[in-house]
């Protein structure tokens, strides 16, 4: 096994369960998007506060971890559902730009009150995964993968299948389906919609403080780390903004391109490598490698 | 309601100030900015060539998210484009700034009108992220391009001279960022009185019907494009006088945030709008400061929280005026004229 | 590629030829021809669903039909885009208002004229000398041609969002008359409108034919209209043309009144006037 090839199967590796993390709060704004049509510029900053919630109560508070880990969850469920019932709901009907201008006035926001709470410092959280690395065999050699990553890999798997369970299979998540296929009728077979729009919120407010919990555990908190929002609106927006398969594939794809270019072409160049392929498929496949768009009418 | 109007012809009916009280308002206020600098301080006169600045920026985004209906998110790295061509033009073919300025306005425009080229296919939001990737890719460009940039140190230019003067202070930079401005303004105001305008204006209420009337869309997206990065770069280039520093922390994304937030809080689809925002959250962040050295006697704890409030009060201006004035600063200004109209017999 | 017509008087100004369109799996239009007559007022009826707007579209470059030849003028524009249609002559108005909010009345009309007008982008941001008088000439014209005739001088400065239905209706036919039109085509210009808001747009109609020498393509669901106003008429249904002719001869074909009572969709307006057409 020559060290290029060990060195490409562990960036591979590496990349992947970023990737992995990018499918999860990718799947979270999929399922606002399609509930209510907003693009949620403040994705990254979700996961901030989600991950800073898991701060103050594990380490402050010195709460276990399990129990800071739920509180930090329902928590972030809780400011997800309020700003769509306060905010969101009442912004019905105004046009995709100025909502999309809403939520980057809210990261904003939230990346203030952070800085207030808890200052710009960068901090880092408990440990709460087991560290002993992964060794994945590959013939005569072994490719080394770190704990926290490889965990966050079977983690974020889990909480997957469970999404894909519930979304099959419960009222809920057909109610959903429902209401993103065709709004009015939603409303005329009697689905609660704006119940709908305030669970597709706090659905995606969970998911994102859950990723933001495992990539602050991964790689340290602090007030600018809602910056890997942009890496998330390239995975959503290269997969289609409509698909949850495409959040999938994209958020896998672009973690591993994101690492690819690292080891390749430099850790500073991994930003402008995704969005270059930002470009160059928004313009072979305008509506994204998974999303579907309407015959233009007149 | 004023009486009817007495317009012996349609030119008069064309023409942007349409009576005589306008006209005397916008003397006063000609008047008013040609004396500020004789009687203002050098913090607000820096103040005041900064706002210069964001107007000329504003405009420009106005002219393509506002009229057009592009929404761009890459206008502080256009902006950048003008700064470093500026720059670099003033410091190696020591090119006066009346040359250098406009090179950087063109400059921006050939680099905005090949980031338009995607607003063919790409709509809407995905529009506005491709945007972003522009922002990152030029940003990227800034930092390693170190021949020209200068990298992530940056790089210094000489004081623009004019007569054998030095342009040092913004009180002196004020002469040459504010009649930019005022171009600025009035290119944009005209604009709107031609067939340009109106086809802009046409494909941001409607694009595909526009098509139909006769509108060729590429043609004017990129046009819309190119005209509005060429205000950033003119923009830009000033900026550099004003400086005379730039670094590649200078046109980050966040920037080009400001100039869209500015718009939004100014008014949309207004030139007046744009100038209103721009003046506004220049001068908000420069009041905080100032409350908080106020503050600071009393209460220790608030010049820490300066940076962090700031970051809360530019993103809950931006969510208030969404929520509560979607038509922005404009909108307030056209209730108070409408009030004060036949002031003083009716009020 | 440019086919000069011959100079024959009566050559047909618009010929559609064998234009098959498809989305999907779905067709749109199956191997329709027409000939539109020079000076005459042609309409395009049938019931929902058979194609009218879809024809339309084609005719103005929105829509690419998959085969067939669209002639202007004896001019093959198959391969034209949209824009440069306009340009030569191809002007219309739309089944749901196209009107653009963000600009008052006398805007929306000047917009019309888009093509036709020489101001660059560096000419209108200085509005000096020949740009300026362009406008101003543009505004004359319209103001003299096209808003006193259509009679709606009190709303010039109106923004067009403000005005009720009728007035809407007939701005876009403002705009689409600033074109300068070769060929009239109006997607459903009565509709939704009253009795009285109507016999206004007939009127217009007929006094552009007759005053401006304007050839009209029209698609209308009132059937009184159209066998009032029109010289020929084009029955198209599920996307292909089933009967064409004189009003009267249209009138007595059995296919079409099949088409209109077999389709099961049709509004109670349609419904009686085929009655009444078949009772006439």
């Amino acid at each position: 096994m020559s060290p290029a090839l060990l060195d490409f199967v562990e960036f591979s590796l590496a990349g992947l369960c970023v990737g992995a993390l990018y499918a999860l709060t990718g799947i979270g704004f999929v399922v606002v998007y399609k509930a209510t049509r907003i693009i949620n510029f403040a994705i990254g900053e979700f996961m901030m506060i989600g991950a800073y919630f898991f701060f103050g109560l594990a380490a402050q508070a010195s709460l276990p971890n399990w129990a800071a880990i739920i509180l930090a969850l329902i928590a972030a469920g809780t400011v997800g559902g309020f700003l769509e019932r306060f905010i969101f709901r009442r912004l019905i009907g105004e046009s995709a730009i100025s909502v999309f201008m809403v939520t980057i006035g809210l990261a904003s926001i939230m990346v203030g009150l952070v800085e207030i709470a808890w200052t710009a410092d960068p901090r880092s959280l408990p440990t709460f995964l087991p560290d002993r690395p992964f060794f994945v065999p590959l013939g005569s050699a072994e490719a080394f993968l770190a704990s926290k990553n490889g965990w966050s890999f079977i983690i974020v798997a889990a909480i997957m299948a469970a999404f894909i369970t519930v979304f099959r299979f419960w009222r809920g998540g057909i109610a959903l389906r429902a209401t993103a296929a065709d709004q009015q009728a939603a409303y005329s077979v009697g689905i609660n919609v704006p119940g709908v729009f305030s669970f597709a919120w706090i659905l995606g407010a969970i998911t994102a403080a859950a990723a933001g919990i495992l990539v602050g555990s991964i790689s340290g908190i602090s007030s600018a780390m809602g910056a890997i929002g942009l890496s998330l609106i390239v995975v959503v927006i290269v997969g289609g903004l409509d698909s949850l398969a495409g959040a999938l594939v994209g958020g896998l794809m672009i973690g591993w391109l994101e690492s690819m270019a690292s080891l390749y072409i430099g850790g500073e160049y991994k930003q402008v490598a995704t969005f270059v392929i930002l470009l160059l498929v928004l313009v072979v496949k305008p509506y994204g490698l998974f999303g579907t768009h309407d015959i233009e009418r007149l | 309601m004023r009486i009817g109007s007495a317009k012996q012809t349609y030119a008069a009916d064309e023409a942007i100030f349409k009576t005589d009280v306008q006209r005397l308002w916008f003397g006063l206020l000609a008047l008013a900015l040609i004396l500020f600098p004789f009687v203002s301080s050098d913090y607000w006169q820096l103040l005041a060539c900064l706002i210069a600045v964001n107007v000329i920026a504003a405009t420009g985004v106005m002219i393509l998210t506002g009229f057009t209906g592009l929404v761009s998110l890459g206008h502080a790295a256009f902006m950048g484009v003008g700064a470093y061509t500026a720059a670099y033009l003033s410091n190696h073919l020591a090119l006066p700034f009346w040359l250098s300025i406009p090179a950087g306005g063109f400059a921006a425009a050939a680099v905005g009108a090949v980031f338009g080229i995607p607003s063919l296919r790409v709509k809407g939001l995905y529009l506005a992220l491709t945007t972003i990737a522009a922002s990152f890719i030029l940003q990227s460009i800034f930092f390693n391009w170190t021949a020209v940039t200068g990298g992530a140190r940056g790089l210094t230019i000489e004081p623009a001279s004019m007569f054998g003067h030095l342009l040092v202070t913004p009180g002196a930079i004020y002469w040459i960022a504010m009649p930019i401005a005022a171009l600025s303004v009035w290119w944009a105001r005209n604009l709107l009185r031609t067939r340009v305008g109106r086809a802009f204006i046409a494909i941001r209420d409607r694009d595909v019907s526009a098509e139909l009337l006769g509108i060729d869309l590429l043609r004017y997206k990129l046009m819309s494009f190119a005209l509005a990065s060429f205000y950033a770069g003119m923009a830009g280039a000033v900026w550099v006088y004003l400086f005379r520093v730039i670094t590649p922390e200078s046109f980050r994304l966040i920037e080009s945030i400001f100039f869209v937030a500015a718009i939004i809080v100014g008014g949309l689809g207004s030139v007046r709008g744009a100038i209103f925002g721009a003046v506004f959250m220049t001068l908000v962040p420069e009041l905080l400061k100032i409350g908080a050295s106020d503050l600071a006697p009393y209460w220790p704890d608030a010049v820490k929280l300066l940076s962090p409030v700031r970051t809360i009060v530019f993103g809950a201006l931006i969510v208030g005026f969404l929520m509560f004035e979607p038509l922005g600063l404009n909108e307030i200004w056209l209730r108070i004229r409408q009030r004060f109209a036949l002031w003083p017999f009716r009020t | 590629m440019i086919e000069e017509a011959d100079a024959r008087v009566d050559a047909p100004i618009l010929q559609v030829e064998a234009i098959s369109l498809a989305f999907g799996g779905l067709n749109a239009l199956r191997n329709v021809s027409l000939d539109v007559v020079p000076g005459c007022i042609t309409a395009l009826v049938g019931p929902n669903g058979a194609g009218k707007t879809s024809l339309f579209n084609a005719i103005s470059g929105f829509y690419r039909p998959q085969s067939g030849r669209v002639f202007f003028e004896g001019r093959d524009i198959t391969r034209l885009s949209a824009p440069p249609r306009a340009k030569i002559g191809l002007a219309r108005t739309f089944q749901n208002i196209a009107l653009f909010r963000g600009l008052t009345v006398l805007d929306n009309i000047k917009l019309g004229r888009h093509a036709h007008l020489r101001t660059s982008l560096v000419e209108a941001l200085f509005y000096y000398g020949r740009p300026q008088r362009e406008e101003i000439e543009l505004r004359a014209e319209i103001e003299q041609r096209i808003i006193d005739f259509l009679e709606i001088d009190h709303i010039r400065h109106a923004p067009v969002g403000a005005l009720p239905y009728g007035l809407q209706k007939r701005v876009e036919l403002a705009r689409a008359l600033a074109m300068k039109p070769r060929l009239l085509m109006l997607d459903e210009p009565v509709a939704g409108m009253n009795r009285e808001e109507t016999e206004d747009m007939a009127r217009f109609i007929l006094d552009v034919r007759d005053e401006w020498g304007v050839t009209i393509l029209i698609v209308e669901h009132d059937m009184r209209l159209v066998m009032d106003i029109s010289d020929h008429v084009i029955v198209l249904n599920f996307g292909e043309v089933i009967a064409r002719g004189v009003p009267a001869e249209v009138q007595k074909n059995e296919e079409v009144a099949k088409a209109y009572l077999g389709s099961g969709e049709i509004g109670s307006q349609v419904r009686q006037s085929v009655t009444e057409m078949a009772a006439s």
